[in-house]
């Protein structure tokens, strides 16, 4: 990667009110065949337990009911604010954590139940990359060994030695091969996140589970793991589930787009639809919260806050209805009794679904521009 | 990179732009935690006095023989022409001479440089083997523990807890009394030697457990557990590959300053009776015997420093350690 390659794509993925170039719109889709992974009513409820007798008095219902489908060579983003459960989806998938209830068909098999040692092999198949890179690489293992983990865990020949195959690793993800016998420590956050991207990489996936890749890199940093991202998904033809509160960067490397609030989908769709035209309430709100870095264009977006009044409702006891109805400035008596399914609205194409029985029409939502703030 | 002590900065070096790499044809090794922990170790003057004493005590303790055939006596020698008769003490008060460095012992003329010489012997291995006996038990335990929590955490935890409470002295005096002249196998000194290192190394387990425990627990949530989990990594492959290297400081910290704790208990034991018999040479059992001529100064003295320097000098070593090993150091 050169460093004016790397100066303009961070340019590209900082500033979310850039019109999204011809190339990127264009950009080769996965021809949408049989989903890779098809998620369906996921659900993971934490118990929360009291007393020595450690009886369950309730549950913090970190995912409640979550659906989607990721296609074959696309990049699903996952964003939503903290709290709302993306992480622990992500989790879900890689079955770090067991879920409560729900499917999780990845390749045509429901893993959600299948047993550790079944799944071993299958893990192969499926990475994730983590958010912390500090936390993330084993603080007393050379470079090397954290990368040719992978080989020996799952007992895997390599043609050359491992040695070689982690050095291929290394070249691959932009680092040295001679940075083998070094330790963590020596390295900065991109380079180590490059070092995990490294060893998720090794088994040659189908599917990376990308939970805040970039959250914890400093901006210039940031935009060089995401093109690193990029190219080593078309490289491998791999699928992603990217998870992130960073809007600019899900814009950036998302085909697909899905919003979570509290535990829920509340929206989901092709990344131009959504940004363009958000149907959602919480979709409006999450957007406008993006930051425009560019002043002259402040006045000619004509962009105004929505701002939400509140905080996130407790996991443990989520209102009934909609969840977003107690921040809603659309929400009606339906909203408390009824929840909205998660379908496609107002003329919408099927692959974009919002949960909201007052969904937000185009007219609305250029006129809301100026309105809402003052409402 | 110049490591400074003690500074958290130091352990996150600048590092060039990634996509400036490195010199090629420059071979790069790594330097390790230990490596890192060990030059700033080396800085501390302290803890290398420490670590110098621990050295030579050890070497006295191996080449006890050696020593004493040059610069003493040996240990159970009677030298009753150096005593007065009428007081029992050495002539002359000490008795300190070119022949024996430490003077002799009231009543019966033994020469205590010997003495203490060989009781570094008995201290140090009983300290040793009794710490290794507790770092084994309780790194395992520990580590299985905070590993597996629920109710494998819960017994081991409680039991844990009966071991800190039971009152070990009069336990460990009342096997002493009981236990034959010959038991297990072995007779005599080898057998009183393994009687002290399993009843210290077995009560002293939970110290060291307790410790692994709270680091394994705090490291079981870091990513690269999940990490070697999320690659299929077994629950053995995870404890000895992924927790273990980064519980070994801690370890050794603890284990450093658990020898004191054991040498003096040792002697504590065998101040009481309860360790070697004699006339083996220990230095709680010279104290004892040193306790019936209190006023001939010489006689507790030599043993009393002797176990004195040796128990500062792992407390100052092993403080030394835990700075140079500093988790906050560590990232």
């Amino acid at each position: 990667m050169t460093d004016q390659g790397a100066t303009a794509e961070q340019a590209d993925a900082v500033r979310l009110s850039d019109p999204v170039p011809d190339d990127v719109i264009l950009r080769e889709r996965a021809d949408k065949g049989d989903p890779l992974l098809s998620v369906k009513g996921l659900e993971k409820h934490f118990p929360i337990v009291k007393g020595l007798l450690r009886r369950q008095v309730g549950a913090v219902r970190a995912v409640d009911g979550v659906t989607f489908d990721v296609y074959r060579g696309e990049t699903l983003g996952l964003v939503g604010e903290s709290g709302c459960g993306k992480t622990t989806t992500g989790r879900l998938l890689t079955r770090l954590v067991e879920p409560t209830g729900g499917s999780i068909d990845f390749d045509g098999r429901d893993i959600a139940h299948l047993r550790q040692g079944k799944l071993r092999p299958l893990r192969r198949d499926m990475q994730m990359i983590f958010q912390d890179p500090f936390s993330s690489l084993n603080p007393r293992h050379t470079v090397g060994t954290i990368v040719g983990a992978p080989f020996r865990i799952q007992n895997v020949k390599t043609e050359h030695g491992i040695k070689r195959a982690v050095q291929d690793l290394l070249k691959l993800v932009g680092l040295s091969p001679e940075h083998y016998n070094r330790y963590p420590h020596e390295f900065s956050g991109g380079q180590r996140q490059r070092i995990g991207i490294a060893r998720t990489l090794a088994l040659r996936p189908k599917l990376i589970v990308a939970d805040e890749p970039v959250s914890a890199l400093d901006v210039s940093i940031q935009a060089q793991v995401v093109n690193l991202l990029d190219d080593i998904q078309r490289e491998f033809d791999l699928t992603y589930v990217f998870i992130a509160h960073d809007l600019s960067v899900v814009r950036h490397i998302s085909d697909r787009v899905a919003v979570m609030y509290l535990g829920k989908v509340v929206e989901i769709a092709d990344r131009d639809d959504l940004y363009t035209r958000p149907r959602h309430p919480y979709t409006v709100a999450l957007m406008s919260a993006v930051p425009v870095p560019d002043p002259a264009r402040r006045d000619r977006a004509q962009r105004e806050r929505v701002l939400l009044t509140g905080d996130v409702p407790s996991p443990i006891n989520p209102p009934s209805g909609c969840r977003f109805r107690t921040r809603c400035w659309k929400a009606q008596e339906i909203c408390a009794t009824e929840e909205p399914p998660l379908l496609p609205r107002l003329g919408d194409a099927a692959s974009h679904q919002t949960a909201c029985h007052f969904p937000i029409d185009d007219a609305e939502e250029v006129a809301g521009r100026s309105s809402r703030a003052t409402a | 990179m110049v490591v400074g002590p003690g500074t958290v900065s130091d352990q996150v070096p600048v590092t060039p732009d990634p996509a400036e790499g490195s010199v090629p044809g420059k071979a790069i090794e790594g330097r390790s935690l230990g490596r890192i922990a060990w030059t700033r170790l080396k800085r501390d003057k302290v803890a290398m006095s420490g670590g110098y004493v621990i050295v030579f005590l050890i070497l006295v303790a191996i080449f006890a023989p050696l020593i004493v055939k040059f610069l003493g006596d040996p240990p159970n020698e009677f030298h009753q022409n150096l005593i007065d008769t009428s007081t029992l003490a050495p002539k002359g008060g000490t008795g300190i001479s070119g022949d024996h460095l430490f003077g002799v012992e009231p009543q019966n003329g033994r020469d205590i440089f010997s003495r203490v010489v060989y009781g570094a012997r008995i201290s140090l291995l009983i300290a040793f083997l009794a710490t290794g006996l507790s770092v084994v038990i309780g790194s395992i335990l520990g580590v299985v523990a905070g590993f597996f929590g629920g109710w494998v955490d819960a017994l081991i935890s409680r039991a844990m807890d009966v071991f800190l409470a039971f009152p070990l002295l009069v336990f460990s005096i009342a096997l002493a009394g009981v236990i034959p002249d010959k038991a297990f196998g072995l007779t005599g000194d080898a057998l009183r030697i393994a009687l002290l290192v399993f009843i210290i190394g077995f009560f002293s387990w939970p110290y060291i457990g307790r410790i692994v425990r709270g680091q394994t627990l705090s490291l079981r949530e870091r990513e690269f557990v999940d990490a070697a989990r999320s690659l299929g990594a077994r629950g053995p492959y995870i404890i000895f590959k992924e927790l273990l290297p980064n519980l070994v400081a801690p370890i050794l910290i603890y284990a450093t300053l658990l020898i004191p704790t054991n040498i003096l208990f040792e002697a504590a034991l065998s101040f009481l009776g309860v360790g070697v018999r004699p006339p083996t040479a220990s230095w709680g059992g010279m104290l004892s015997d040193a306790a019936r001529f209190y006023t001939i100064w010489h006689f507790m003295f030599f043993p009393g420093m002797a176990i004195f320097i040796t128990v500062l000098a792992f407390n100052l070593f092993g403080d030394g350690l835990r700075d140079a090993l500093d988790p906050k150091g560590r990232r």
